[in-house]
């Protein structure tokens, strides 16, 4: 309990929060961590979960996929890309990226595939060419299990990219190694409890996202 | 009561029981230690275990009866068997051993480490002469940097005008070993960079790819040889020195002390780099390692 209090004491001195090592300045490299990771993981995810969702080819093959790479533990991942990059922040950037593709990918050909199926071959019937069909239709109709995909993937990434500190002068994740070695476990818990609140608070905002995007599929459905 | 209650009943009380059988028989007590078998101990680490094997089987070669007690565990287990003379001969490290006994010493350096230890050492037990090989702390460089710059110590240092990056694990960057203690001892300023893995692969990776010049690996640990890297000698006593010692019990008379002897003098640097990389590369069994080495050395 006093370890708990001692880290809060930690959070609230505010001689903790300036400078290159300070609070403010990691809590802004793990953001910026976690978003390239989230936004490189959708440019390669979501294309492909459309493609996947709305040809409905192919899915067994790359569900079997996502979910063997789901299974590969992000350190051992990190370890050997950092054996061929070298250290910094790229091989634990590219092994968030890693993490965060399954999940994406999910959200994106799960919600495609979501598109009431009367409501495509309605579609194709007036005809619209198959990409007004993803535009206008599958895309609107799915967009919040897409989102959804994406919040489950940001909550992934944002408490794995303590990692980023195993090979790099980056994130909150410096807090848990500098504590964890020097028995600092004040600082340690500080650093955790960091990551768990802006867990929460990107959590939260992307809920929000969730929900609109849900909404965006009724109104579509009230569009005549 | 559910069937399944009574299963996890009955492992409990046979686990229990299980405890209280092993904590009644010590291993270590009584049993061998009537006659005058020498007993030999050693941590649960590789490298400290294939020495204990070289007195083991040095002391048999020369017509002792031996009691292999390897792989105890740590100073706090082992220690006190030392004290009360059950186990005979262990294979230790003055620095840390000198740190347990009188945990606030300040001697640093190789000999006033092992004058102190001398001093420190419980009544009946004795640190026979110690080795040349060291298992500690050190400051490494590739050997192209070292060749560049004609370094051999930490103090050589000072003549590089690149910029200086070190990376070790995060706690050097506020412990004395770290840029701070190489700023004061040696009026050396470097940049840091943390890498978690403990002077391992990545650590090496870095330094081959010049991402930083200096590491923080153990003297002893064969990524060193492997890897054609140069540990810099430390005459400031950044690293608190860490030499090869045999502790002994009074059941060590001078003739099996004469045969230590003449294992430690032979023991070298590169001897213990050598024995450690045989362990770690080729997977050698103790035993193996032990025979191998005393065969090379020749003994008198």
């Amino acid at each position: 309990m006093t370890t708990f209090l001692d880290a809060l004491t930690w959070i609230a001195d505010p001689a903790n929060w300036g400078g290159a090592q300070g609070i403010s300045a990691r809590l802004l490299q793990h953001l910026a961590v976690t978003l390239v990771a989230v936004l490189a993981a959708s440019a390669l995810a979501i294309p492909l979960g459309i493609l996947i969702g709305h040809t409905r080819r192919g899915r067994g093959v790359v569900v079997a996929l996502a979910g063997a790479v789901r299974a590969i533990p992000t350190l051992g991942l990190l370890t050997l890309l950092a054996l061929l990059l070298g250290v910094g922040v790229e091989a634990p950037l590219l092994a968030l990226v890693a993490l965060a593709v399954p999940s994406v990918l999910a959200g994106a050909y799960a919600g495609i595939e979501s598109a009431e199926p009367a409501a495509v071959d309605a579609a194709r019937a007036m005809g619209m060419s198959e990409l007004q069909i993803v535009r206008n239709v599958e895309l609107p109709l799915g967009a919040g299990v897409l989102v959804g995909g994406l919040r489950a993937a940001t909550l992934q990434v944002v408490a794995t990219a303590t990692l980023a500190a195993y090979t790099s002068d980056t994130g909150l994740g410096r807090y848990l190694f500098i504590g964890l070695k020097a028995r600092d476990y004040p600082q340690m818990l500080a650093g955790a409890i960091l990551v768990a609140v802006l867990a929460l608070l990107l959590d939260r905002l992307l809920a929000t996202a969730q929900d609109r995007a849900s909404r965006l599929a009724h109104s579509t459905e009230g569009t005549p | 009561m559910t069937p399944s209650r009574t299963a996890l009943r009955v492992v409990v009380a046979t686990a229990a029981a299980l405890v209280l059988a092993s904590c009644g028989s010590d291993p270590l007590s009584g049993d061998g230690d009537d006659g005058d078998a020498i007993v030999i101990g050693s941590q649960d680490y590789y490298s400290n275990e294939i020495v204990a094997e070289i007195y083991a089987q040095a002391l048999e070669a020369d017509g002792h009866e031996v009691d292999r007690q390897f792989r105890i565990g740590q100073r706090e287990a082992y220690v006190p068997e030392i004290e009360s003379g059950d186990i005979d001969l262990f294979p230790e490290y003055s620095g840390p051993l000198l740190q347990f006994w009188e945990p606030d010493t300040e001697a640093r350096l190789t000999d006033d480490v092992y004058a102190a230890l001398e001093e420190a050492t419980p009544e009946g037990v004795r640190v026979l002469d110690q080795a040349e090989a060291t298992d500690q702390d050190s400051y490494v460089v590739t050997r192209e940097f070292a060749e560049k710059w004609d370094l051999t110590t930490i103090a050589d240092l000072a003549e590089v005008t690149d910029d200086l990056t070190l990376g070790a694990n995060s706690e050097a960057e506020s412990r004395p070993n770290g840029p701070q203690g190489l700023e004061s001892a040696y009026g050396i300023s470097v940049d840091f960079a943390p890498i978690e893995d403990g002077g391992g692969p990545l650590t090496v990776k870095a330094l081959k790819d010049g991402d930083i010049q200096l590491a923080i690996i153990y003297t002893a640990d064969p990524s060193i040889r492997k890897n054609d890297l140069v540990s810099l000698e430390d005459p400031e006593g950044l690293f608190l020195a860490s030499h090869l010692v045999p502790v002994a019990s009074e059941n060590i008379d001078d003739d099996a002390a004469a045969v230590i002897d003449e294992v430690t003098a032979a023991m070298t640097a590169e001897s213990l780099l050598e024995l450690n990389q045989r362990s770690v590369d080729e997977e050698l069994p103790a035993k193996t390692i032990a025979a191998d080495w005393l065969a090379s050395v020749d003994l008198d």
